[in-house]
């Protein structure tokens, strides 16, 4: 018996039509559960990058998939190589080589992204999409005034005259609550936080629908990072933009998103809304990294943190990526890669969620055993009823 | 209770701004007083340029004071003159380095560092002794087997593991108490814990002290007895942990910690923030650093610079309008979360004077 | 465009792919994979084959004048002889050692002294630093070439040991201004820190420490002083300046420029030394390039995908039914 589909706990009607008939694919949904389904601003569908090594192809990123709505926020956490920033660069094309997207669709409103030329990019860059990088000293130009790369965004992008130019440049710096008399600095001369405000002025010169930032934040001293992200999401707010937001800080980022993805080895190992997240962490990985965080405030108590480190991506251990450092750990996961099931609207990549207790929802995507040739399916290994599988 | 082991007396420490002939100074550490007591876990904590990287160095004896003193011991270091004074001191307060990936020299194996080190500082142990010391260290910080981990090279460690070495090289000289600069803030978070778990397990059986100095409060909250809070080159705030982190009394160190992400407490969004960071101090007045940013200043903060007092038991601010009666409530200014549940309105006596120009009565 | 580069991000790598080598380990394995250093290698090899073996190549010896001069290539003399009636061929033979020993002498010498000065500088800084770069700088921007002409010149017809001390003297400038920026950029890491903070004397920390991290520098250093001096060697006795006597590329330049050999019809004698030199000089170069490559990761050329990387992919986008359209990685 291979892998069925059943209908899932949420959006169930929907998908059961989309499914195909008794197979072993479980073809593509169209939308995953959580996201308001008409305005997708962005779905990212099976995104595969890799780096081309010595060693062989490493799969940085390995067949994410994603869907943003308009105005929403997304955050997307891990710890370092989890593929987060590779992701990001994949998603707004700004991978060069040896990094390169091998598989796998953007779709930013409806249309194809990936793959296209910098040439036909430039139409939608920094107007309907625009990226935020981690640190603004190595993104701004240090010999420009802030005006000038402001100038050179708006020439680069649009037909506005000079003056149009820098009535804007005043405007959006004003929106981040700098003086524009800063316009003729050059980023050395702004403190730190100044010049992560005045990067995200930047971003938003156009407003467009989607910003894409890659820890903003992590340059800056804890009050500097709180400020700034409490202007992020009034500005988003106010002015209605779509966020990515990478971090390796889970906590910083749960006051502020509506959604969370977690990865791990370059995988979404779960993604649901914030609050349902931090409340009721699904995977195991989610719940190492809760734990991982001294609280400031509420009892102290002894932490453990994850032991091991993340796999090397140049040789993925066969099963479950997170197999060898799970406390939950059963036996197939160390030869079953898991694909996610929904559990409550909430997307988990593990075995513990998985169908055969149809109450814990339906695989979603196919597992790599569903390929014709491979290895045993999950029946095939004995596994009808997983034997540890915790309630969370 | 005898001599602290380390003590500062009004340490202080400039730089001449402007190359050969400049005029102005920066006053990176001003008229500090530290104490740090036998296997005591001490937070320095502070944002940058708050200084707690230059003390950390004058600790450690990269710089010199520009003036005060400071006694280990009892004795002061100041009258240490000869080489081999300078190193025993050296090898008791030994530093461990922010950075994993450049606090290794690379073209060495990891062992080379803890060796080296050895025979700086126990030379009264043979070539044997030195290795066997050496993986000794290694397992008490957690890296094993230590015949095999001494043999690698830095790049083939993780970033945990290589600030576990840094650990372990301190360790090797039999030290009384260990600076440690940042030693966690370029890990991944999930390691973190890893470390610090390994600094309170060496208090516990290396008897040793520990200066942590941190921006990240939250992990200050974790291990350390007691938290010294800076602010542009002087103290501002002290005291045991619990106390000042959870009844913070300097309106800074309530900024601080209202700061903090805490995915437990919603945040309203909403309202201004303090956008400002801490100043470079440069050729400064009297009166209180923190008081252009500060709501509840008074007349007084501009003129008179405020001096450590008691506020509660063995808990000090240098604030002229703090009180030990008084409950820290935040003002909204500080778009807080709540931090401190038991405030009650009857006892916040500073909320109602933090229109300015006003003195609480 | 201003813009566009500056958001051109080299993404990070994963850490399976950060394990490098170690500096100084494995170099021979970086010398066979990287193109330009195995040509650069095999073209030193070959020079030095013929430096240390000269008699067992040549067929004559380079000073005979037994043989009809001014004669065509044929094949008892490879390339003709000269205006003399010296075989060409064995002339070139026995003069590769006379540049080879200019080539390491002078990068040995050069290389110590800009070492010692680049190193000092950048460590001691203050008063000692701006003495030594000062007089760096000075060195630096005085045109050398005339200069050692000037030496030359006054030294009379110099000979081999003339030329080293001179070139020698006059060419550590460049390389210790790189490594003195080098050493500065260093200086701050954590791990020199932190071994003064151990209490290291500062020539330990030097010697032991700073220069191990440096030995790729110091070899490109080697490389282009060896370079320089190769050419300028050649030059100098070129100009006449040498030992006319000596047996050396340079030196078969000057008879040959003296005897008017490329009007004359023995063009092979004007140009196989000048060859020679060059051939030599671009083994320098490429090997200097090539280290920079191995020590610098990121200038190496990107390895492309593999045909057999990319049909892979396709197979397994096609098996999990992915749309064509969006099956990416068709271009090379």
């Amino acid at each position: 018996m291979k892998l069925r589909r059943r209908s899932g706990i949420t959006d169930g009607a929907a998908r059961t039509g989309a499914l195909g008939g008794p197979g072993r694919f479980v073809e593509r949904v169209q939308r995953l559960p959580g996201t308001r389904t008409d305005d997708a601003i962005l779905e990212v569908r099976d995104l595969s990058v890799a780096y081309v090594t010595d060693a062989g192809l490493v799969m940085a990123v390995d067949r994410v998939d994603l869907d943003l709505a308009r105005g929403e926020f997304l955050g997307v956490v891990g710890e370092s190589g989890c593929g987060k920033s590779t992701l990001l660069f994949g998603i707004a094309q700004l991978l060069s080589p040896p990094a390169r997207i091998v598989g796998g669709s953007v779709k930013f409103r409806g249309s194809e992204i990936a793959g296209l030329s910098d040439k036909q990019l430039r139409h939608i860059r920094w107007r309907d999409y625009s990226v935020v990088m981690q640190s603004a000293m190595n993104a701004l130009n240090p010999v420009m005034t802030v005006a000038a790369q402001m100038r050179d965004v708006c020439r680069a992008h649009s037909e506005m005259s000079d003056l149009e130019i820098r009535e804007r440049s005043a405007e959006v710096l004003r929106l981040v609550s700098i003086d524009p008399v800063h316009l003729d600095s050059h980023p050395h001369q702004l403190s730190g936080g100044m010049r992560q405000r005045a990067m995200i002025a930047m971003a938003l010169l156009f407003t467009p629908d989607l910003v894409i930032m890659d820890e903003p934040t992590s340059a800056l001293d804890v009050v500097a990072q709180r400020s700034l992200m409490v202007q992020i999401k009034e500005l988003q707010q106010r002015l209605g933009f779509a966020v990515i937001f990478v971090t390796h800080d889970m906590s910083l980022v749960s006051n502020f998103s509506d959604r969370l993805a977690v990865m791990y080895a370059g995988q979404v190992a779960e993604l649901g809304g914030t609050r349902q997240l931090f409340d009721f962490p699904l995977h195991p990985y989610t719940q190492g990294l809760l734990e991982a965080f001294p609280s400031i405030r509420g009892p102290k108590m002894h932490l453990q943190g994850i032991p091991g480190q993340p796999p090397d991506l140049a040789q993925p251990p066969p099963g479950c990526r997170f197999a060898p450092r799970c406390a939950k750990v059963t036996a197939p996961c160390l030869t079953i890669d898991p694909p996610l099931f929904d559990k409550n609207g909430d997307l988990v990549r593990c075995l513990l969620y998985k169908a055969g207790r149809p109450e814990l929802g339906a695989a979603i995507f196919p597992s790599p055993q569903d390929r014709p040739g491979a290895g045993p399916s999950l029946s095939d290994l004995g596994v009808a009823n997983p034997e540890r599988t915790n309630d969370q | 209770m005898s001599d602290p082991l380390l003590r500062t007396e009004g340490l202080t420490r400039h730089f001449r701004l402007g190359g050969l002939f400049g005029k102005r100074t920066l006053h990176a550490v001003d008229d500090v007083n530290l104490e740090i007591g036998r296997r005591e876990i001490v937070a320095l904590v502070g944002e940058s340029g708050s200084g707690k990287s230059t003390i950390a160095r004058l600790l450690a004896m990269v710089y010199k004071p520009t003036a005060g003193e400071i006694y280990f011991e009892g004795r002061p270091l100041s009258r240490l003159r000869s080489r081999r004074d300078k190193l025993d001191y050296r090898g008791n307060v030994p530093m461990v380095f922010q950075d994993p990936y450049s606090s290794m020299n690379p073209a060495f194996r990891v062992s080379h560092g803890l060796m080296r080190g050895m025979k700086l500082h126990r030379p009264d142990l043979d070539r044997r002794q030195r290795f066997a010391e050496a993986e000794r260290t290694m397992n008490a910080v957690g890296l094993v087997p230590p015949g095999v981990m001494l043999r690698k090279f830095p790049y083939e460690m993780s970033g945990g593991q290589r600030q576990r070495v840094g650990f372990a090289q301190a360790l090797a000289y039999r030290p009384k108490l260990i600076l440690a600069d940042e030693p966690v803030s370029m890990l991944d978070v999930s390691i973190r814990i890893g470390l610090l778990n390994v600094m309170t397990e060496l208090r516990e059986r290396e008897d040793v002290s520990f200066l942590y100095i941190t921006h990240d409060v939250a992990s200050a909250r974790y291990i350390t007895d007691r938290v010294v809070v800076m602010y542009a080159g002087s103290i501002v705030e002290e005291g045991p942990t619990e106390d000042v982190l959870q009844h913070p009394k300097h309106p800074y160190t309530q900024l601080l910690v209202s700061a903090v992400p805490d995915p437990k407490t919603p945040l309203t969004a909403s309202g201004p923030s303090d956008a400002s960071e801490p100043p470079k101090v440069v050729d400064p007045k009297e009166g209180c650093r923190f008081q252009p940013r500060c709501p509840y200043a008074i007349a007084e903060c501009e003129t008179v610079t405020p001096q450590l007092r008691t506020v509660g038991v063995t808990h000090l601010t240098a604030c002229h309008v703090a009180r030990s009666d008084q409950q820290a409530v935040p003002p909204a200014y500080f778009n807080a979360s709540k931090l401190d549940a038991s405030a009650s309105p009857a006892t916040s006596a500073v909320s109602e004077h933090h229109v300015r120009g006003t003195s609480p009565a | 465009m201003a813009v566009q580069t500056i958001f051109r991000h080299q993404a990070v790598e994963p850490s399976a792919s950060r394990r490098r080598r170690p500096p100084g380990a494995n170099l021979w394995r970086a010398v066979r994979h990287n193109r330009k250093a195995t040509a650069g290698a095999l073209l030193l090899l070959f020079f030095l084959v013929l430096a240390i073996f000269p008699g067992q190549i040549a067929p004559y010896s380079y000073a005979s004048t037994n043989f009809a001069p001014a004669l065509p290539p044929s094949a008892a003399h490879w390339f003709g002889t000269t205006a003399l009636g010296q075989d060409i061929f064995s002339q070139l033979v026995y003069g590769t050692r006379e540049s080879l020993i200019i080539a390491f002498a002078v990068g040995g010498l050069s290389t110590f002294i800009s070492v010692i000065v680049g190193v000092s500088a950048a460590y001691l800084r203050g008063f000692a630093d701006g003495v030594l770069s000062l007089f760096t700088d000075v060195l630096l921007v005085i045109p050398t070439f005339p200069l050692i002409i000037l030496i030359a010149a006054y030294v009379r017809s110099a000979g081999l040991l003339t030329i080293i001390i001179v070139l020698g003297l006059l060419g550590w400038s460049y390389g210790a201004r790189q490594l003195r920026s080098q050493v500065l950029s260093l200086r701050d890491r954590d791990f020199l820190e932190s071994a003064r903070v151990r209490g290291e004397r500062s020539l330990y920390i030097i010697v032991v420490e700073v220069l191990p991290t440096m030995t790729s520098l110091i070899v490109a250093s080697f490389l282009g002083a060896a370079l320089y001096a190769v050419l300028t060697a050649a030059g100098l006795q070129f100009i006449g300046l040498g030992d006319p006597n000596a047996q050396s590329w340079g030196t078969m330049l000057y008879w040959a420029e003296n005897n008017e050999a490329l009007g004359a019809g023995m063009p092979l004698w004007a140009i196989m030394p000048g060859v020679c030199v060059a051939l030599l000089g671009a083994s320098f170069a490429l090997l200097n390039y090539a280290f920079d490559e191995i020590s610098n990761p990121a200038l190496r050329p990107v390895r492309k995908m593999m045909k057999a990387d990319l049909d892979g992919l396709d197979t397994a986008a096609r098996l999990r039914n992915v749309p064509r359209a969006s099956r990416l990685g068709r271009e090379a």
